[in-house]
Order: structure tokens, then sequence, then C-alpha cells
């Protein structure tokens, strides 16, 4: 088992957050939420990896003949992808709204719900 | 029978497409009665189903059974608690769509249907969060929930405050999720499963001696992304700003059983994949619980108390309940899950037709605003009675269901976390009734004006103007949840079924005991004192300088709640701590 995977998704997902806590602009807001989410499609891909393992597909290769990677992991991550491919449009969406009856993208602005 | 589990998912999903598509085409009316058939047939479908659930009904979607030891199908698990939680949904869902009958009189130009749509796919999603037997899925409908709740939020896009409360509610859930998917990798790295019970067992198998840091860090992300969901002290900042600013019908879901969805999944994933010797042990599920579902009651109260915006109040009286159920569920016997069951069950009545009343006085006065509504509710009769009753519900005043759900749970929680019981309903239902009794009524002085605070005058109605008369749906409406409310602590019976659904080994049933009744008077003659001071002596009641903090926390800013929620993966971890180390 190699480690570095697993850190790296670690580190992506703190960074993201980290990101999501200080930012001073909504865009980047939303891409930071796009990083915390990559740091789950690194662990996912990182659990299935099989040491010598090979993409699973059979086309050209004989069944059993050589390591496959898991595909259960890579059919996950496909559809954490659409999931997140959807959350960010609708965020970025909300973002526009917020730009044009606030007239800014700043959260540091942004103090109407409060209390 | 079992054939038939997808189909809660798959038909209000067909109806929603079959809206999108058509939609424009067709006049509003042809649109709500498609809304309204599949809507009801679900809910239809999902209690027959309920009734037959004994024994409980698995599935495995589209013929895909495990092969030996491997299974990668997709699993739908039919029993009690999950078609309860579906049905729960669906008829919810019915009450708003009902209640949205005259609501949005002119729907966007061009995209009648949309909102119907929406709400389907919202019940779509919600049941098959409920049914969900493998984790991966319970996640997917984890994320299509909320993506449809934050685009229900802001709906009305052109308000500039509903846009902000989405967005916050959309960073905030769909981080959770985020932590709720890192959970469940790492839970398939372990075992290769992503069947609930499967991943239970193989964690038993794989570490016979106990958890250890993976399984630890594991439970700790996964009820990360289920406690955003139902708003647990410190997750919690998303939900009264989301919930003041979605359109009413959506409130009384997301209110009424969303958030409770957070709570079922708790107790769900808990039971069936980290009870084992494998997983975490009671008792430190039990310290996590009960801690963070106590701190969620108090701060959801006293902030509820608060409250002048009257959807905002609400919400907080939310927060407040839901952190009585996660103290119920934390305690793990048989006695307190059913005790939780009936009080979800009337809460999301209650809860439901007081944002119902609320939605009255928005499109009647344009306004939410305790304050600024002072004497003027007097003309809306049948609104402000439904308020006060329902405000006695929430106190928990028997015989209504909420009465006998809480009072089976305090028995069973015991000690002093019964006073957190009585101390939270009381709270919340006192300030439900303080707003009766000012707006309805026009008791006591006005108020003076705090500096920390959001107001709930000058809110857009939801109608294309302001309302010369309260449209009968939505006075209906409230009171038909009011009755349903009523109906579960009355009828004969309802408390056994409740428990037989919950558990076979159940505790017999859940009845009334004069213990019980004498807490749950106790509790709406405290609410009712509190109101009654409140009114008459709005300055010994005022917010006094120690919940100044607390209201500061509610900043507004996205940002903190994020750290926040880091704040509250960290507490917890070393909450649950103490049995991976003693292991």
């Amino acid at each position: 088992m190699h480690v570095l995977p697993y850190l790296v998704a670690v580190h992506l997902f703190l960074t993201g957050c980290y990101g999501l806590a200080t930012s001073r602009n909504l865009i980047h807001a939303v891409g930071c939420l796009a990083v915390c989410q990559s740091a789950t499609y690194v662990l996912l891909l990182a659990v299935g990896y099989r040491d010598g393992g090979t993409a699973p597909v059979f086309s050209d290769i004989r069944p059993g003949s050589r390591p496959v990677v898991d595909p259960v992991v890579q059919a996950l991550t496909l559809t954490d992808i659409v999931v997140g491919a959807t959350v960010t449009a609708l965020l970025l969406a909300l973002v526009l709204q917020i730009a044009k009856r606030h007239g800014t993208v700043d959260p540091d602005e942004l103090r109407e719900l409060r209390g | 029978m079992r054939h038939l589990l997808p189909l809660l998912v798959a038909l209000p999903l067909l109806g929603a497409a079959l809206l999108v598509a058509t939609g424009r085409r067709l006049p509003r009316v042809a649109v709500e009665i498609t809304g309204f058939t599949v809507c009801g047939g679900t809910a239809a479908l999902a209690l027959v189903l309920l009734l037959n659930s004994a024994p409980p009904l698995t599935e495995w979607v589209g013929a895909w059974p495990p092969a030996g030891r491997e299974s990668v199908g997709i699993l739908v698990v039919g029993d009690g608690p999950a078609l309860g939680m579906a049905t729960l949904a669906s008829l919810l869902t019915l009450a708003a769509l009902a209640y949205s009958w005259r609501y949005f009189d002119a729907p966007p130009h061009g995209h009648t249907g949309a909102y119907t749509a929406l709400m389907l796919v919202f019940q779509g999603a919600m049941c098959g969060f409920a049914l969900a037997g493998d984790l991966f899925n319970a996640f997917v409908f984890f994320e299509l929930m909320s993506v449809v709740a934050y685009a229900l939020t802001g709906y009305r896009i052109d308000e500039a405050k509903a846009v902000q409360g989405a967005l916050t509610f959309g960073i905030v859930n769909s981080l959770g999720a985020y932590a709720l998917l890192m959970g469940i990798a790492l839970l398939y790295a372990r075992t290769g499963e992503l069947a609930m019970a499967r991943i239970g067992h193989g964690l038993d198998a794989a570490g016979p001696g106990g958890p250890d840091a993976l399984v630890l860090a594991s439970f700790v992300l996964v009820l990360t992304g289920l406690l955003v969901k139902a708003a647990a002290v410190p997750f919690h900042f998303w939900l009264p700003d989301a919930h003041a600013v979605a359109p009413t019908p959506v409130c009384m879901l997301l209110s009424g059983v969303m958030v409770e969805l957070g709570a079922y999944g708790v107790w769900r994933v808990y039971g069936t994949v980290f009870a084992g010797p494998g997983g975490i042990p009671a008792a430190d599920l039990t310290r996590a619980l009960v801690t963070l579902g106590a701190l969620t009651a108090v701060t959801g109260a006293v902030m509820c108390w608060y409250q002048r915006h009257i959807k905002r109040l609400l919400a907080y009286s939310t927060v407040a309940h839901t952190g009585l159920f996660l103290v119920g569920l934390g305690v793990l016997t048989p006695e307190a899950d059913d005790g939780v069951a009936l009080y979800l069950l009337g809460h999301a009545g209650v809860k439901a037709a007081l944002f119902a009343c609320a939605g009255a006085l928005l499109d009647r006065f344009g306004s939410v605003d305790e304050h600024s509504l002072h004497g003027r509710g007097r003309p809306l009769r049948a609104t402000g009675v439904m308020c006060a009753v329902g405000a006695l519900g929430l106190a928990g005043l028997p015989p209504f269901g909420t009465a006998l759900g809480k009072a089976v749970a305090e028995e069973a929680v015991g000690g002093p976390l019964t006073v957190v019981y009585v101390a939270a309903s009381a709270i919340t239902a006192g300030a439900v009734l303080r707003v009766t009794a000012r707006v309805f009524l026009g008791l006591g002085p006005r108020p003076r004006d705090a500096e920390y605070e959001t107001s709930g005058s000058h809110e857009e109605p939801e109608t294309t103007g302001l309302l010369s008369r309260v449209p009968d749906t939505m006075t209906t409406v409230p009171a038909v949840l009011l009755a349903a409310a009523l109906a579960m602590g009355v009828v004969p019976g309802f408390g056994a079924l409740v428990a037989r659904s919950v558990g076979p080994a159940g505790s017999g049933g859940a009845h009334w005991t004069a213990h019980g009744v004498l807490l749950g008077v106790a509790s709406t003659a405290l609410a009712v004192a509190l109101a009654g001071l409140a009114v008459t002596r709005p300055d010994w009641t005022a917010a006094p300088g120690w919940a100044a903090p607390l209201r500061r926390l509610q900043s507004g800013h996205v940002g903190d709640y994020v750290a926040w929620l880091l704040v509250g993966t960290t507490v917890l971890g070393a909450l649950a701590l103490p049995g991976v180390l003693g292991s």
C-alpha cells in the first residue's frame, strides 16, 4: 500500500476547506468546494488500486491473466463527478444571482442573515 | 410485493421528467393535477408497502443478487422505519403541493411545471434515501435531495436573501456530503462492500479485537455528513438561513422531514454498520450523540426565543427538536427509538402546520416580523387559532402525538436529560405562543428592536400581490396537519403500531403513563408562563448580555460555517476516541 495518495487526498480536502473558510469571493469559494470534492476522487481511486494492475477492460487481455484495478470505485468516481458537476453548476448559477441582486460576490459584505 | 419497492423512487422521478418535458405546453391546472396524482399515488404505495413490511422487504434492483461473497448490485431495504419515513415524506409533499395550489399564482413564464417537478424529485430523493440499503446509494440520494433542496430554497431567484441563503445551504451541505463519501470510501477499503449490513459483517470479521483508527475515521466522516443534514450543533448554521428564505411550502418539507432524515440516517448507519464488535462501542456513540444532541437542543431553544423573524424562529425550534431526537436515539434503547419515531411524526405535522400559518401571514401582510405585525393579525382568526394549537402541540400537551412520543422518550432517557426535553420543548413553544399573542391578539406593548438580528419585515410575498383574504387551501392544509398530529396521540393502538414498525424487538408499544402526562402538562404550563411573561414584561425577557455572543456566532458568513464544520468533526472524533483507545 502506498501512503502518498491518501496523504494527497487529505491534503486536498483540508486545502479546500481552508480556501472556503478564508474566501473573499464566492466564485473562488465554489472552486474550493470542487477542490474538496477532488479529494474524494483521489481517495476512491487510491482505494481501488492494485500493484501492477491495469485498466479493467477485457477486450485485449484474458480475464485472470494479470491483475486489474477495482472497477467498482471507478464507477463510484464517475457518479461522484456527475454529482459534482450538477452541484457546481447550480451553485455558480446562485452566485450569478447574488452578484445581480447584492452587487457583490464578497461573502464579507453579505450580512443580511444573522443573529 | 418487494419488486414494487424501487417504484417509490422511480414514480416521482418519472412524473417530474414528464412535467419538465410537457409542462410548458400544459395549462397550470393540468400540471397541478398530474403532480397530485403522481405524489398521491406514491404515498398510497408507500402506505401499502408499510403495512406489509413485516418481515422486512429487500430487493436487489435490476436482478443483480449477490453471487457468493461478492455483491455489486443495488440493495433497497423496505423495513418499518424506512417505509415509515418514505410514507411521511410522501404525505408531507402532498400537503405542501396542496398548500402551494394558490401559492405561486404565476409560475415563471415558460416554466409552468418546474416547481411541481422539483417537488416530485425532492419526494423521490427522500424516499430513495430512506430506502437505501447500501451506503453509496444513500450518498447519491443524499446529494440529490440536497441539490433539489438548494434549487427550491433559491426558487425565487429575484430575491437577494433567498439566493444568499440557498448558497450557504449548498456549500455547507455539499461539504458534509463529501465528508460522508470519504467515510464510505474508507469503509469500502476495509471491507470491499457497499451494502450496509455486509459492511457491518466485514468490520466484525476484520477486527474482532475492536475498532482501529480507520474505523474511527470512517465513523467520524460518515456521521459528519449525516449530522450536517440533521443540523446538530455546530453543523447547524445553514438551517436558519435556508429556512428563513425558502418558500413556505418548501420550509414545510425541509423542517418536517428532510432534517429528520439526517437523524434517521445516523440511526440506520450506526445500527447496521457500526453496532457490531468491530465497530464503534455503544458507550462512545451514546457519549457523542447525547452530548451533541443536548447542546443542539439548548442552543436551538435559546436562539429560538430571541428571534423576531417568525420563519427563522420556527427554524430554530426545528434545531432544538432535532437535538431532542438525537438525544433519544443516542441512548440506544428500543423504548427510546419508539418514542423518537412517534415524536418525529407528531413534530412533522405540527411544524409543517406552523410554517403554513407563517406563510399565510407573509402573503397577507408581506411581513413575517413579530414586531411590525403587532396586533395586525386580528382578522385572521382561523390562522391565529391554529398557531396557538400548534404551539401547544410543540410543547407536548397531551393528547398530541408529540406529547406521547416525548413522554416515551423522556422515560427512556431518564435523569437530567428529562429536564432538557421539558425545557427545550417549553421554550420553543413559549416563543411561538408569544408570537401568537402579540400578532393575533395584539397583547402587550410593542417590543423594542435589538441590535444584532434579522428582522422579517419587507419580505416579498410569495403570491403575485398581497392577498386580501387567506385562500381555503392555506387554512385547510394546516388544519389537517394539526388534526393528524392530534390523532397520533388519540387513536388507540397507533403507538403500538409505530413501535411494531420500528423494531420487532420493540418495547411492546408506546403507552400514555401518568408520569408522561404530568411532564407534558408541566412543559405546556411552563410554555404558557414564559409567553405570558414575555408579553407582559418584555424588558425582563429581552436578550441579556450573555446571549449576545451566541447570536453573533450566527454571522451569515459561509466561511465561518465551514470552519465550524471542521470544529464539529474534530469534536466528534474526540468524543468517540475513548472506545478506540480502550480496545
